[in-house]
């Protein structure tokens, strides 16, 4: 019988030979991801459960990104007791402002194909895409896993996706996985893997890999899987040993389902407020009026992203009464799209650059709306409140379309 | 017995407790707003010993624990549902809250019912009427039974 490839990650960690989906296994954990939001919590979690020291300091990472900077006072509170925590415990890897935990781990390093990460935060199935098995977390939990190194999971059952192909040229990787959550529904992958393959996935950048990898939790999955190939080798600078080569579904694994698509059939779509599954193709909402645009996160903040954005609005304007707010997701893709022009094209368009980080996704830090605006957004979620009041109208699409919506102020396909 | 208050399909954790709130030093601080988007009274009409029912999907959205937390401060003894997302189940099961799968419940109860729990057997009555729920995986159960995951551990030791 063949395995999927989280089963043989699994298989890998655990040195369990025989495993399956549903087993319950004990992981050895290879890193950990804390934000801003949550160390307090984890902090005193971890004193209260009597861990005196943690168990591999080199293994866990501390991000800054959801408060940074602050903009209430209370925020710096997390920051001070981040920074205690990491004194106390001996932690080397600290970012204060380099951007957003899910762009930061696998772009400084921090996680390698066939490794199994946790982070404190839903979107930390993000590390798939370079073929690792990452998953969102609790505080308790972090709590446990910094004292212990390990963590149980049930060995979750695999939703093979197979995309092949070449996509529309203002589809790109959103408008896959907007699509593909819309058919399986919020919670069509629950306590499930999802495994990417097919030569559209084949061709595609790490970059867009990731943006699919961090949405998978939209439709409730655990993790999303893409296999390595000599594009992540190039991305982690490594390369890829027999077990990380190995990273690919065998044909005799078993799913629990099969779903393929064409990528010329695909088309520019919309998740509509205020359900991520709630999609429809941009052509039926055009002239929808709008009155901001957001172009960035962990979802689509990357170069590549931002330069789809220029290439669309490159010597056109924002339209009036428009806000276009763009923020790139660490600060070396600030300085990479600062070298090539790409800022420098928003900028002229009538675009507002922010600093990296989390802040207008989650509605901190600025950019936030009020009752009846709406909003066209290359985030991950259009919940109620999430960007202000909860009476705001949050549209999730691609970069491309965003920034089509935001020369014509209103919906329109790029 | 304890009243239900019961909620739709794909509750997600914004709505159980709102980023804004989670930057309050305290979970007694944060509790009075939860469910603040879909009814800004909750705090204030749920009483301990009482339940929160749902349809599928509960709890879907952040990896915030803050969101099983509020419920348990509150006194909420256990939440109901056709199906759970995978990290809210999990966060409620480490900190000592009750979840329970039961696929009959939702669709025979009204908002503001009354309801009794047997969580020992499985069993919900409402309305004269008795609902099997789906059992605990042995791993969890058994931290739940410890009262969660901290006490789970520190009886490791």
């Amino acid at each position: 019988m063949g395995y999927t490839i989280i089963e043989k990650i699994l298989k890998h960690n655990t040195g369990v030979c025989d495993i399956k989906a549903g087993d319950i296994v004990t992981t050895n954990v290879d890193r950990v991801m804390i934000h801003d939001i949550f160390i307090p919590f984890v902090a005193d979690k971890f004193e209260e459960m009597g861990f005196t020291k943690l168990w591999d300091p080199d293994k866990v990472v501390l991000i800054y990104d959801h408060l940074v900077p602050a903009s209430q006072v209370d925020d710096t509170r997390h920051f001070r007791k981040g920074n205690e925590f990491a004194e106390k415990y001996g932690m080397k890897n600290v970012h204060r402002s380099d951007g957003i935990c899910h762009q930061l781990m696998t772009e400084a390093g921090y996680v390698k194909p066939g490794d199994v990460v946790f982070g404190t935060d839903s979107h930390t199935t993000t590390y798939g895409c370079v073929g690792a098995f990452s998953s969102g977390i609790g505080y308790t939990e972090m709590a446990s896993i910094l004292g212990t190194g390990q963590l149980w999971v049930k060995v979750p059952q695999t939703i093979k996706v197979t995309i092949n192909g070449e996509l529309p040229a203002n589809v790109t990787s959103k408008d896959i996985i907007l699509r593909l959550i819309g058919d399986l529904r919020a919670d069509g992958a629950t306590y499930q893997a999802l495994e990417f393959t097919g030569d559209t996935v084949k061709n595609m950048t790490v970059a867009s890999r990731m943006t699919m990898a961090n949405m998978a939790i939209e439709a409730g999955a655990k993790c999303a899987l893409f296999t390595p190939d000599e594009k992540t080798a190039e991305y982690c600078e490594i390369e890829l040993n027999d077990f990380q080569k190995s990273l690919v579904g065998d044909p005799d694994a078993v799913y629990a389902r099969e779903l393929t698509y064409q990528a010329e059939d695909l088309v520019p779509v919309l998740a509509c407020p205020s359900q991520v599954d709630n999609i429809k193709p941009v052509k039926e909402l055009v002239g929808t009026k709008i009155d901001q645009v957001f172009i960035g996160s962990c979802t689509n903040g990357r170069l590549e992203d931002l330069q789809k954005a220029a290439a669309v609005l490159k010597g056109k304007k924002v339209a009036p009464f428009v806000k276009l707010i763009v923020t790139p997701a660490s600060r070396k893709i600030y300085r990479q799209a600062l070298a090539d022009g790409t800022l420098e094209i928003l900028s002229d368009a009538g675009a507002i650059i922010t600093h990296p980080g989390c802040g207008l996704c989650c509605g901190r830090t600025g950019g936030i709306l009020s009752d009846g605006e709406r909003v066209v957004a290359t985030n991950n979620r259009n919940f109620l409140g999430r960007m202000g009041t909860s009476k705001v109208e949050i549209f999730l699409a691609s970069p491309v379309t965003a920034a089509a919506c935001a020369v014509a102020g209103e919906i329109m396909e790029g | 017995m304890g009243k239900l208050f019961r909620f739709h399909n794909d509750v997600d954790t914004d709505q159980i407790i709102a980023s804004q709130y989670l930057l309050f030093p305290t979970i007694d601080e944060m509790k009075t707003y939860t469910f603040e988007s879909l009814d800004p009274d909750f705090s204030k009409k749920a009483k301990p010993g009482d339940f929160v029912v749902a349809c599928e999907n509960f709890g879907c959205g952040s990896s915030r624990e803050q969101a099983p937390a509020v419920l348990k401060a509150l006194g909420i003894k256990a939440v109901i549902a056709k199906s759970f997302a995978r990290i809210f189940y999990r966060n409620a099961i480490n900190i000592g809250l009750p979840v329970i799968v039961c696929k009959d419940l939702y669709d025979h109860v009204q908002d503001q019912d009354e309801m009794e729990l047997d969580l020992e057997a499985g069993t919900i009555v409402s309305g004269g009427q008795t609902f099997t729920c789906t059992k605990l995986p042995a791993k969890m159960q058994s931290i739940l039974d410890q009262g969660g995951l901290i006490a789970s551990l520190n009886k490791e030791d």
